[in-house]
C-alpha cells in the first residue's frame, strides 16, 4: 500500500472514530451524524496531505511534526467555524493534533514509497 | 671477559628475533605483536610505498612444522576473500630461510580492548553479527577457524570488524566435496605438505574452546566454532547489568556441552541474534503469550504511546468538560 493511500485510510478511520466521540456529549448527540461526516472529511483531507508529504519527505521527525501541524490546522478551522462562544478550541484542537501525529508517524514508518521515475 | 649489561642483552634479543629483510622489498619498522607461532611486524613495502604487516615464524622451528602451518594460514586467508578477513598480499621465504607472508596492516583495537568502549548492547551485538558473518563465510568455504576469541577480532577505526589469526584453521572438505581424512582420521588440512593435527592434540584458547576440542576429540566440526562464538557473545555480555532472557538463551544454546544441542549452522545463530535486535521471536527461547505480548509492546512503543495519548486525552476531555 502506498503512503498516500495509507494516510487516506487512516485519516478516514481515525476521523470517523474521533467524530463518534461526540456521542459522549449529550448536548450535541442529536448532531452526531453531521459531526461524524465532518470529522471523517477532515481526517480524509489530513490523511491525503500527510500521506503525500510522506511520499516526498522520508523523515520520521519531519513527518510527525507535519502531521501534528496539519492536524492542529484543520482542527483550528473546524473550531473557528463553530457558533460564537462555542468554539472549544482546546477540546477540538488537542485530539485533532494527536490524530495528525498518529497519521504522520504511520505514513513515515509504513507504506510503500514509489520507485523514482527513470 | 666482559659481561653484557641488561640493555645490551635486550638489544641482542631484539635483533635476533627481528626478521632479516635484507634483499627483500620490505623494510622493518617495528614489532606489532607476538603469537604462539611467531611475530607480526610493521614493515614498509618499498615497491608500493605502503606499510603492511609481515608475519614470520619464530626462530626455533627445527622440524619445520611451524613453517608449513604459517604457509597453510596464508593459503587459507588468500582463499577467503571477505571484508571481514585481512587480505594477504604476498608470501615467500626470508634470506634466513624462514617463511613469511604479508597482509594488509590493520589499524584498530582488539575486541577485548574495544568492547570496553562500546556502551550499548545493540552496538555490541552488531559487532557480534559481523563476526558471525565472517565465520559463516569461512564455513561455507569449508574452513574452520578453531581459535575464535575476542583477542583474535580486530575492530578498525571505521567500525570494520576483522577476524585474525587463522593459524589453527582447518579445512573440512576437499575440492570434490569429500571430507578430507588423514591417517589418524582427524581430517585436518588438505594443503600439500600440511602438518596433520595429531589425534588427541589440543589446539585453541582455554575458555573459548568447545568441550570436544578441549578433550582433543576428532574430528571437530563447525559446531566447535559456534561454541567459541557463544563464548565471545558471553564475553560481550559480561558487563551488561541484566542480560535479557532471550539473549541468554541464545548464548546457552550456542555453548551447549553437546554439539548436537547447539545451533548447527552459524547463520542460524546470527539469525536469532538479529531477530533479538529487531524485537522478534528467537528460536532458542520459546515464549508464552504474556512474554510475546510484552515483546510486541516493546516493538510498538511509539504506536501504543500515541494511541494511549489519544484515548487518555479523549477520556479527560469527556470527564472534565465544562457543564
Amino acid at each position: 500500500m502506498n503512503k498516500a493511500l495509507l494516510g487516506l485510510i487512516l485519516g478516514v478511520i481515525l476521523g470517523a472514530f474521533d467524530g463518534l466521540s461526540a456521542w459522549f456529549y449529550p448536548e450535541v448527540r442529536n448532531q452526531l451524524l453531521g459531526i461524524v461526516i465532518g470529522s471523517t472529511v477532515k481526517g480524509l483531507i489530513a490523511g491525503i496531505l500527510i500521506g503525500f508529504f510522506a511520499r516526498k519527505v522520508n523523515s520520521l521527525p519531519l513527518g510527525v511534526v507535519f502531521g501534528l501541524g496539519i492536524g492542529l490546522l484543520l482542527a483550528f478551522a473546524v473550531a473557528a467555524m463553530q457558533p460564537p462562544g462555542q468554539h472549544h478550541y482546546f477540546e477540538i484542537m488537542l485530539p485533532g493534533g494527536i490524530v495528525g501525529t498518529i497519521i504522520g508517524y504511520a505514513t513515515q514508518r509504513f507504506g510503500r514509497t514509489p520507485a523514482p521515475a527513470r | 671477559m666482559t659481561w653484557l649489561d641488561d640493555s645490551a642483552l635486550e638489544r641482542l634479543r631484539h635483533a635476533a628475533s627481528s626478521p632479516d629483510l635484507e634483499g627483500t622489498r620490505y623494510r622493518l619498522i617495528d614489532k606489532l605483536g607476538e603469537g604462539g607461532m611467531g611475530g607480526v611486524f610493521r614493515v614498509e613495502d618499498r615497491v608500493l610505498e605502503r606499510e603492511v604487516a609481515l608475519k614470520v615464524i619464530g626462530v626455533s622451528d627445527p622440524d619445520g612444522v611451524l613453517a608449513i602451518r604459517l604457509l597453510q594460514e596464508a593459503r587459507v586467508i588468500a582463499k577467503l576473500e571477505h571484508p571481514g578477513i585481512v587480505p594477504v598480499h604476498d608470501a615467500g621465504t626470508l634470506p634466513d630461510g624462514r617463511p613469511y607472508y604479508t597482509m594488509k596492516l590493520v589499524q584498530g583495537k582488539r575486541l577485548d580492548e574495544h568492547a570496553k568502549d562500546v556502551k550499548g548492547l545493540s552496538d555490541k551485538l552488531r559487532i557480534f553479527l559481523r563476526i558471525c558473518d565472517t565465520v559463516g563465510f569461512a564455513h561455507a568455504h569449508h574452513v574452520l577457524h578453531r581459535d575464535l576469541t575476542p583477542a583474535n577480532v580486530m575492530v578498525g577505526p571505521f567500525g570494520e570488524v576483522l577476524l585474525m589469526d587463522w593459524g589453527l584453521s582447518k579445512l573440512l572438505y576437499g575440492s570434490a566435496g569429500r571430507k578430507v581424512a588423514d591417517r589418524d582420521g582427524s581430517n585436518s588440512g588438505k594443503f600439500a605438505g600440511a602438518p596433520t593435527t595429531a589425534h588427541g592434540s589440543v589446539l585453541g584458547t582455554p575458555g573459548y574452546m568447545a568441550p570436544e576440542q578441549r578433550r582433543g576429540e576428532c574430528p571437530v566440526d563447525q559446531r566447535a566454532d559456534i561454541f567459541s562464538l557463544g563464548a565471545i557473545l558471553e564475553f560481550l555480555l559480561n558487563d551488561a547489568s541484566a542480560v535479557p532472557r532471550a539473549l541468554d538463551a541464545i548464548r546457552r544454546q550456542a555453548m551447549a556441552e553437546d554439539p548436537s544441542h547447539r545451533y548447527q549452522r552459524v547463520p542460524d545463530l546470527a539469525s536469532d541474534v538479529a531477530h533479538f535486535l529487531d524485537g522478534l521471536a528467537v528460536s532458542a527461547y520459546p515464549e508464552g503469550p504474556l512474554a510475546r505480548l510484552w515483546r510486541w509492546a516493546g516493538r510498538n512503543r511509539a504506536w501504543i504511546g500515541l494511541l494511549l495519548a489519544y484515548v487518555i486525552t479523549r477520556v479527560l476531555l469527556i470527564f472534565f468538560r465544562p457543564h
